[in-house]
């Protein structure tokens, strides 16, 4: 039983209300936080190596520290609660049951940053859960949580809920900022880095709603004590969403220290492949990042087994690895046809796609268009190759980081599952009727 | 001095210069001029905030600075990264960047309707010249174009959706020219669309110059459409004493008739000074202007070809491929035609000469 931090106590009855929240021990880290220096509570952080948990992994001691302080200039602190991505649904679950975590690491992490006007980004489609934040902000500021001269440190912070309009753009963090000041929500051209230019031309930090969570329980029990947690670089605890054709999806804490091949088949978490079918692929980081095969997933390139956290997913780069992305892992039998599964992601992105930068306007929308008529029966074989140099003109040359969420699963789906896609080409009729692809990928697996 | 600007070295394809600090890649390249400058569809030097989106200019950093010495993992946009001391840059000398900027053409193009031979921007649409410069000669598309109406916007204006290319130049100008914006972008991604809310709104004094800035022929001038070629008018430099702007304007002329009136552009096609709608759409006669002379073009092969230069006739060459001979008139053909029986002397014939003249069979 790995441990937990931030679910430890999600499902305690009542843990939504402030009275039940602080008789578990809540708002003690903000005590905490209040008594000790900001940079102290930075510090703190950046000895913890938490990362980032929205997607990127960038260490958010090390963004906090970047962060500009000029003279007479607010700061801001911006939480993303705008989960868009798709398969990834950890932060929901977090702020549905326990939106106090949230504001009690916002609070904290306010402190540090020295952030007055803090501010939820919630993605509109997350409507109750507005609702359920601000019903938390209200009562932490009935008990002298947030407002004017907090503990009477003088310290004044307020937590404002900002919906959306449901934009999965709107998830990149400048095009947030965009978004937050009341603009189109386009990504901005980097640099000028949000945390010297963010929000209203000032400093500004942008984090996931669970790396704002995390930050209460390092603070809790001590940044060096967290670092123990997990292996290496990787850290502490992290959710991880689970869904597709599994017999337990939902969302699990896991210590960054188990194999992907316990995670799926444990009874702990996922629980195996629902109907007794086999494992075919997997895409162990939300949408966007590189799908595996079975037999990559379990086992690196080099024979090893797999672990789940940011090192061991990502092991082996591009060509036989993936990467931890936000947590969102979404698990295919061997039932589930590769083709159609890329053309429904293509077409998110194109849906998606701002249109500000050409090769993601355009590149999208093509790649969809040539998916749909691989998958149809109308594909040629140059289609892949096509696919495959779109894919590869697309990434690294866009704006913001959605032109190569867009390319990587393609790119991912053609590396790996070539001959799905020329048994597609070759077999139109037949892909046709049974609209699952070929299943010798899946390798026969015992349980743990 | 205290507030003396540093100035910065940058290498760009081997070629060393010194800019001021805040200068970036693209106008470092353009000091350079020539090959070395990248091409640019949505910057523009007068419009702040402008650039980055095409993603033609882009860039391999070889070399981050003398500081840092990394490269840049990706391909940066030139016209949005400043340069730093001691940085190289690799443009027209990296196999990524002319790679990357093929791919960028393409998608470019991949929905423009490529209507060209009835386009008003036509000769000198800046994304015609990218295309020769940088694009392939057929399209890999193989699927519907997308499309969209044609719009009025205001009395002057004519906006065809279909060509444009999300530069994003219009909307800036709108937001810092005419200080009123009344059109932005619509929707998202490949059905983003530049738009108004309510139509033929557009009529602020300045806004004329959405025309001027945009790049293809997705913003034309309704006074000028379908009036002519731009090649077969004369760019001519000329003011007038104007009360809202500068009055110093380009007269596109065929004989004494004024078809356009345009901004003044520098050698990259940006306007010098913003001109007024009045000076744009209503001195559309000669009287109205002081003439100063030709305007000099050398960006757009088709209008400055034989304007004023005259034809520059291969002298050394041709007698260097004939050994030594000069070049012969083309009537001299005759001479060497097998078919047109040189023995007949072409000034001898009556009348216009047939091809019963050289038929003797017919003669006989």
């Amino acid at each position: 039983m790995g441990r937990k931090l931030l679910l430890e106590k999600a499902h305690i009855p009542g843990i939504r209300s402030y009275e039940v929240y602080r008789r578990e021990g809540g708002y003690a880290s903000v005590e905490k936080a209040l008594r000790m220096a900001p940079a102290d509570v930075v510090e703190e952080v950046k000895k913890s190596g938490l990362r980032g948990r929205g997607g990127a992994g960038f260490p958010t001691g090390m963004k906090w520290s970047f962060l500009a302080k000029p003279e007479g200039v607010p700061r801001y602190l911006v939480c993303n609660a705008d989960e868009s991505e798709p398969g990834t649904f950890k932060d929901r679950y977090l702020m549905e049951f326990i939106p106090h975590l949230l504001i009690e690491g916002l609070i904290a992490a306010s402190w540090a940053l020295g952030s007055n006007r803090t501010y939820i980004y919630i993605r509109g489609e997350y409507a109750w859960i507005v609702d359920i934040l601000e019903q938390a902000i209200v009562e932490a500021n009935a008990n002298g949580w947030l407002g004017k001269n907090i503990l009477g440190t003088g310290f004044d912070c307020q937590i404002y809920v900002q919906r959306g309009a449901g934009a999965y753009i709107c998830g990149e963090e400048t095009a947030l900022i965009e978004s937050l000041e009341g603009k189109r929500g386009n990504p901005r051209i980097k640099p000028p880095f949000p945390a010297v230019k963010g929000l209203w031309d000032c400093p500004t930090v942008v984090n996931n709603v669970e790396t704002l969570a995390a930050v209460v329980p390092i603070l809790n029990i001590g940044g060096e004590e967290y670092a123990k947690i997990g292996v290496g670089r990787s850290t502490g605890t992290k959710l991880i969403s689970a869904c597709g054709n599994i017999n337990k999806p939902g969302v699990y804490e896991i210590d960054m220290n188990i194999s992907v091949e316990e995670f799926i088949y444990s009874d702990e978490y996922c629980g195996g492949i629902a109907h007794g079918k086999r494992l075919k692929a997997c895409i162990p980081g939300g949408s966007s990042v590189p799908i595996l095969p079975a037999n990559l997933l379990l086992k690196t390139a080099k024979g090893e087994t797999r672990m789940m956290h940011y090192e061991g997913l990502a092991d082996g780069g591009f060509a036989t690895g993936s990467m931890m992305g936000s947590g969102g892992f979404i698990v295919l039998d061997e039932d589930q046809c590769i083709v159609r599964h890329t053309l429904t992601l293509a077409r998110f992105y194109r849906h998606e796609s701002c249109g500000q930068c050409s090769p993601c306007r355009e590149g999208t929308g093509w790649m969809e268009k040539i998916l749909n008529k691989i998958e149809y029966g109308k594909g040629q074989l140059s289609d892949i190759d096509l696919l495959w140099d779109i894919q590869r003109k697309i990434e690294g040359n866009t704006i913001c980081p959605l032109g190569d969420a867009a390319a990587w699963p393609v790119a991912a789906a053609i590396r790996h599952f070539r001959d799905e896609f020329e048994w597609h080409v070759n077999n139109p009729e037949l892909s046709q009727q049974r609209n699952f692809g070929l299943a010798h990928y899946a390798e026969a697996l015992t349980t743990v | 001095m205290a507030d003396e600007i540093k100035m910065l070295k940058v290498t760009i394809d081997n070629i060393t210069i010194e800019v001021p600090q805040g200068t970036t890649i693209l106008q470092a390249a353009r000091q350079i001029g020539g090959e070395v400058a990248p091409p640019a569809m949505c910057y523009y030097t007068k419009l702040k905030g402008s650039g980055g989106k095409c993603r033609t200019c882009l860039v391999e950093v070889s070399k981050g600075s003398e500081a840092d010495p990394r490269p840049m993992p990706k391909l940066v946009a030139s016209c949005r990264t400043g340069v730093m001391d001691g940085m190289e840059v690799k443009n027209i000398t990296s196999g990524k960047v002319t790679d990357a900027r093929n791919g960028v053409v393409e998608f470019l193009l991949l929905n423009h309707p490529l209507d060209c031979p009835v386009c008003d921007q036509a000769g000198e649409c800046h994304l015609q010249d990218l295309s020769y410069s940088h694009g392939k000669e057929g399209t890999r598309y193989e699927f519907k174009r997308r499309t969209f109406e044609k719009h009025d916007l205001g009395p002057y204006i004519q906006l065809h959706m279909t060509r444009c290319i999300l530069c994003y130049r219009c909307v800036f100008v709108a937001d810092q020219v005419t200080g009123k914006r009344v059109h932005g972008v619509l929707s998202r991604g490949d059905h983003a669309e530049i738009a108004t809310h309510i139509e033929k709104s557009l009529d602020n004094d300045f806004i004329g110059n959405v025309i001027d800035v945009c790049p293809v022929g997705a913003l034309t001038d309704k006074t000028f459409r379908f009036k002519n070629r731009v090649w077969f008018t004369k760019p001519v430099d000329a003011h007038r004493d104007c009360p809202n702007c500068k009055g110093k304007v380009t007269l596109w002329q065929r004989g004494d008739e004024v078809l356009r009136v345009t901004g003044r552009k520098d050698q990259w096609g940006e306007v010098e000074d913003w001109i007024c709608n009045t000076c744009r759409f209503e001195k559309k006669h000669v009287n109205d202007w002081v003439i100063e002379g030709p305007t000099k073009i050398d960006r757009h092969s088709v209008i400055s070809q034989g304007h004023y230069t005259g034809l520059d006739k291969p002298k050394e060459t041709f007698s260097a491929v004939h050994g030594g001979r000069a070049p012969k008139l083309l009537m001299d053909i005759h001479s060497v035609s097998e078919v047109n029986r040189p023995g007949i002397a072409l000034s001898e014939i009556q009348g216009p000469a047939t091809s019963d003249t050289f038929n003797i069979d017919k003669q006989a």
